[in-house]
């Protein structure tokens, strides 16, 4: 064998394992569930084969789907919106930071490797009937019953900001911290203030990052299972919980299968969009 | 002026992301019946309880288990596919790194959802082996992003050099690109771990009846109400989680230090 065709098969021969999982493990069974998904769970408890429009027909239009769908993506944009109102100043410090900029990076990816249900519970004991919070005001005196503030969407929200936070934070601060910031001092120096050099120099070139941050901000808020269960009520229910409830807690596999892929295809159509207006290789940057 | 407010800000966003968890940790050592304020003193009997309760010892074996196995599979398939990524010309080479960092792409309801019914058509139940084969694919774009990342850095010029003084492709391989890429490899491990460690969507989905990891028996525990042995496993999870690495790179950092001056 000539060196030139060990050069062409090796790469072939590295790739194939990770191809061979991703295609056996990912690929062809979201195939499978599509499939699945026109199939019809009988009264009996067995799936019966075929092409049934049903499943989709409820998925699309049942008010109960419709709304929970709706209610999980404001959930989401709100999340990440008050990610990036939150997140980006820290980032921008971080980034101009003459201080220990490794402490404060170690710092943010430190939450990654905190086990994302105790970070979620932590709230309980911040915010819970005898929480911190609560101890605190009813031991001044300021209150006698404990105030109820936790289980509701606002709480759920909370939990969510607390999770990705880093995420926003880490992928505004990879591209500030690629821009120049001799740009703002040659606006400034040409007669802008400092709001407005960074309005129009550095927040334009920043939004690659930004934009990284909200999608993945967006699609782990809108695909959460936890965090409504842990930190909301009752009527705080998100997509994946109703998921769930079809495939374990109703065993209606086919209909399940419908619902997977309704929110994939709403994720799927955002990474799309995303990736044709500014391709994959800003969202790598910011994820390694 | 301007720069004071945006330092504030940063200490409050920092304060928000680890108040909480300090609070865990501070209520772990609550000397309270109940997982709460008021602190009534300062105890461990919450850890000793939890080094006796059966459950929770078991969930710990589980989820050392399945975070080696998925640590060292996703590692050695992520380790080849980000060698042929770096190294080779691919034809297709965007669109396979995107068909291999798209398991983080679909949401983890979905990926979960769509492998536990395709197994089960090919009669492979709920089981340790669906749950090993979810954390793989689950792990491996995060495995492949962070050794790409390494791989980059190691110049290939040294395994050249090796083929030319007469070292086999093996060889070469086994004594000069292994030890060059045992960082990278290691950093893929490490990161493989934490993310199977600390799963818990996808594993609700994929465990069997009676098999339960960390994160899932202290979700199974918060049903009930927050207890203060949750807070104590909480503390033992942050520790093992972020303490050891953390005092892993002060030591790397010191060693490195060390040799150098």
């Amino acid at each position: 064998m000539s060196l030139e065709e060990r050069e062409a098969r090796q790469p072939v021969l590295l790739l194939t394992p990770a191809i061979t999982a991703v295609g056996l493990l990912l690929v062809v069974p979201l195939g499978f569930i599509l499939v699945y998904s026109f199939w019809l769970r009988t009264a009996t408890g067995a799936d019966q084969a075929g092409f049934f429009l049903d499943n989709w027909r409820e998925a699309l239009s049942d008010p109960f789907y419709r709304d929970i769908l709706l209610n999980t993506l404001k959930i989401a944009a709100v999340t990440t919106i008050v990610c990036a109102l939150t997140g980006y100043p820290a980032a921008y410090f971080i980034a101009r930071s003459r201080g220990n900029k490794a402490l404060l990076l170690l710092l943010l990816m430190l939450p990654f490797w905190i086990s994302y249900i105790i970070r979620t519970m932590s709230w309980i004991n911040i915010l819970g009937a005898s929480g911190a919070v609560n101890s605190g005001l009813m031991a001044l005196g300021l209150i006698s019953e404990p105030l109820p503030m936790l289980y509701n969407e606002a709480t759920v929200v909370l939990g969510l900001v607390h999770f990705l936070l880093p995420f926003m934070v880490l992928n505004v601060f990879v591209s500030l911290d690629g821009i120049d910031a001799t740009l703002e001092d040659a606006a400034c120096s040409l007669g802008a203030t400092r709001w407005r050099s960074f309005l129009e120099v550095t927040l334009p070139l920043s939004l690659p990052g930004l934009a990284a941050g909200g999608l993945l901000c967006f699609v782990l808020a809108a695909g959460t299972y936890i965090t409504p269960i842990v930190l909301g009520g009752p009527s705080d229910a998100m997509f994946a919980n109703l998921v769930f409830e079809a495939i374990i807690t109703q065993l209606d596999w086919p209909m399940g299968s419908a619902l997977s892929l309704m929110l994939l295809a709403v994720l799927g159509a955002l990474v799309l969009l995303y990736n044709h207006f500014l391709g994959m290789a800003q969202l790598m940057k910011g994820l390694s | 002026m301007g720069w004071a407010l945006i330092r504030g800000w940063t200490v409050l966003v920092y304060l928000f992301m680890f108040l909480p968890i300090a609070v865990v940790v501070l209520l772990s050592f609550n000397a309270s019946q109940f997982g709460s304020f008021p602190m009534t003193g300062l105890s461990l009997r919450w850890f000793a309880e939890l080094a006796g309760n059966e459950a929770i010892l078991r969930a710990f074996r589980t989820s050392i288990v399945l975070g080696l196995l998925t640590a060292v599979i996703s590692t050695t398939i992520g380790v080849l596919a980000s060698l042929a990524l770096v190294r080779y010309r691919v034809p297709g080479r965007n669109l396979i790194s995107t068909l291999l960092i798209a398991p983080i792409l679909v949401p983890e309801v979905v990926l979960a959802v769509a492998l536990l019914l395709f197994l089960n058509a090919l009669a492979v139940n709920k089981s340790f082996a669906l749950l090993l084969a979810g954390h793989v694919i689950f792990t491996l774009p995060f495995v492949i992003l962070v050794v790409q990342a390494r791989l980059v850095g190691i110049r290939r010029d040294v395994e050249e050099a090796a083929m030319s003084l007469g070292a086999s492709p093996v060889q070469t391989f086994f004594q000069i690109t292994l030890p060059l890429l045992s960082p990278a490899v290691l950093a893929g491990m490490l990161f493989a771990f934490t993310i199977s460690f600390d799963d818990i969507t996808g594993t609700l989905f994929w465990k069997p009846g009676g098999v339960e990891t960390v994160p899932t028996q202290i979700f199974a525990m918060l049903r009930n109400s927050i207890s203060p042995e949750i807070n104590a496993l909480g503390t033992v999870m942050i520790v093992l989680t972020a303490g050891l690495p953390l005092l892993g790179i002060a030591i790397a950092r010191r060693m490195a230090m060390k040799r150098g001056g």
